[in-house]
């Protein structure tokens, strides 16, 4: 079986109020348009924030180790796409 | 994608920064010069300038203007050539907030072109010409083959929008004019949105229409951030009112929230549901009565954004407005009382509730949820890994339900007997229509459609105000697991009746 996609949308507070609350709808939408290829989830803080000013660049979403700054849902569907190829 | 107040949008991401670097140049060894480097901290020499703008001294311009509403001052009135460190040490020394709580960024404003009807390339020139043969006013004329629409002539009735077979006629909108319920926001003469604050009713929905983020809230978070620091000195307890909308807006359980506001530096925290409790037993009351005396409806009476319609536009209906008071109200009352002499401050999400307390002395301050989630980040609290804390008081399930919509009307009928039913009617959010619709309300003395109008100004209730931070989806499932695990309004009230 093919290696799975991880997505980890970050639930932190900075990246929750910068703007990942408006990411969690991803945790729902992108297993229904990417079957199992793709697992998502909810995580944590991932610590990106916190070094020195970065909470500017808030939310942060992890695709495998690819790290997006400034998410929205279209660049994080953007980098599933491109690891999809 | 349709563009919703809970669309990501640059610009909340843009004042949500500013706060947080507000909050933390006041944190910071020196308040002012912290605050006059905001600028170029956010945008440092050589740095790229958003495709949106033409330079980076426009750009720092505009984020300067952005840190005077952060700093709690109007933006209009405040000139050019003060520093922002002088306005960090105006806003320190500041003993109460200004007055009206929009301000209006006009530099940032300019984008948009006035509303009016605008034919598109679409256009194809056809005989039947039905534009120019429906228009009333002699607006419209040929010109190279195609329609063109003089806009000294045009009224703006729309009738060619709908005549044309191609839709090639367009009417271009301005978000704010579009948004605004009553009328209170126009294009001046230079094409700058001013606000005209004897119409004005505060429900914020330009705030989150304009998509230049050229409509701020001005900011009370210095004024907190003070009482806080100098609570020992002064003695003065600080004491938070978190509104049932809350619990829906960050990611953690609603005691880990209570621990998250304690470590901001509060001493104690109100949960409003608990006025929210007062505020129905008191307006079942008051429907029963009303009834039996024969009149034909009653509407709410909690939402700030709808009283300030019908006390500025819609006079005629203060005879059906319930006279009971807002959970705020209720609670600000217990609050004072239970902690004499302490600051109260109120969690709002949205702006009608920073002119409410205005008009209430035992609300000394308000904060929106964007403020509070940029506190968070200023100080670095991870809301998921808080303890949990227990609230003193017990409110009811409906109570906690009171931010969405439909909740009001569910948590009176909860407590009125069998013999007097009630048929609610629920406006979720205030437009031109259903302000025209309530106006005819108010004038007939009945409604077709029921006998307890809930009004909420914003479409979704408090869940869906202007400075909220959750989306609304998941908002409303994080409070309705709340709701699920509370006692019901019924229980508290049988129990007080025996």
């Amino acid at each position: 079986m093919e290696k799975q996609i991880s997505v980890k949308v970050c639930l932190g507070t900075t990246c929750f109020v910068m703007g990942s609350s408006n990411l969690q709808e991803l945790i729902e939408t992108v297993p229904k348009k990417y079957g199992n290829k793709v697992d998502v989830a909810g995580v944590p803080c991932l610590g990106l924030c916190s070094i020195d000013w970065e909470f500017s660049k808030a939310p942060y979403v992890k695709v495998d180790d690819e790290i997006i700054k400034e998410a929205t849902v279209e660049k994080v569907l953007k980098a599933i796409d491109e690891k999809l190829k | 994608m349709a563009m919703n107040s809970n669309t990501p949008k640059q610009t909340s991401h843009l004042k949500r920064e500013i706060l947080v670097r507000v909050i933390k140049a006041y944190l910071s060894d020196n308040f002012e010069e912290n605050t006059r480097l905001i600028p170029y901290a956010m945008r440092p020499k050589n740095s790229d300038v958003p495709n949106y703008r033409c330079c980076i001294f426009k750009e720092r311009a505009i984020l300067r203007d952005r840190t005077i509403a952060g700093l709690g001052f109007s933006i209009e009135e405040t000139d050019d050539s003060v520093l922002l460190s002088d306005l960090a040490v105006k806003a320190e020394n500041r003993e109460t907030p200004q007055d009206h709580p929009l301000t209006v960024l006009t530099t940032a404003c300019k984008g948009c072109v006035p509303s009016r009807i605008y034919v598109t390339d679409l256009c194809q020139g056809c005989v039947a010409r039905p534009c120019v043969n429906t228009c009333k006013f002699g607006a419209i004329s040929i010109q190279n083959g195609k329609s063109v629409i003089d806009p000294e002539k045009c009224k703006n009735c729309g009738m060619c929008i709908q005549v044309c077979p191609y839709q090639a006629i367009q009417k271009i909108i301005v978000p704010c004019e579009n948004a605004c319920p009553v009328g209170a926001i126009a294009k001046d003469e230079n094409g700058h949105a001013k606000i005209d604050f004897d119409k004005c009713i505060s429900c914020g929905k330009c705030a989150s229409a304009c998509p230049f983020g050229a409509v701020h809230e001005k900011s009370q978070i210095i004024d907190v951030l003070k009482q806080i620091k100098h609570k020992r000195k002064n003695q003065k307890r600080v004491i938070a009112m978190v509104a049932p909308a809350m619990f829906g807006q960050l990611p953690c359980t609603p005691g880990q929230l209570k621990e998250a506001i304690l470590k901001l530096g509060f001493d104690d925290v109100y949960e409003v549901a608990q006025g929210a409790d007062i505020t129905t037993k008191t307006e079942a009351h008051e429907f029963v009565e009303r009834l039996e005396n024969g009149e034909e409806f009653m509407t709410t009476s909690c939402c700030a954004g709808y009283n300030e319609l019908v006390d500025k536009h819609i006079p005629e209906m203060q005879h059906f407005r319930s006279d009971t008071k807002t959970p705020m109200y209720y609670t600000a009352e217990i609050a004072k009382c239970e902690n004499p002499g302490a600051i109260t401050v109120f969690f709002s999400p949205c702006v009608a509730k920073k002119r409410e307390a205005l008009n209430n002395s035992n609300v000394d301050y308000v904060l929106n949820y964007e403020e509070i989630g940029a506190w968070m980040i200023a100080l670095g609290i991870q809301v998921a890994e808080c303890e949990e804390s227990n609230f003193k008081t017990e409110a009811s399930a409906e109570g906690r339900n009171y931010c969405i919509t439909g909740g009001v009307a569910k948590a009176v009928q909860t407590l009125l007997p069998e013999e007097i039913p009630a048929h609610p009617v629920i406006i979720d959010g205030l437009t031109k229509q259903t302000v025209r619709d309530l106006k005819k309300y108010a004038k007939n003395g009945m409604c077709e459609l029921g006998n307890l109008i809930e009004v909420m100004a914003c479409t979704g209730g408090c869940l869906g105000g202007n400075s909220t931070v959750n989306a609304i989806k998941p908002a409303v499932k994080q409070v309705t697991n709340y709701v699920n695990e509370s006692h019901s309004i019924k229980e508290q009230f049988e129990e007080q009746k025996n």
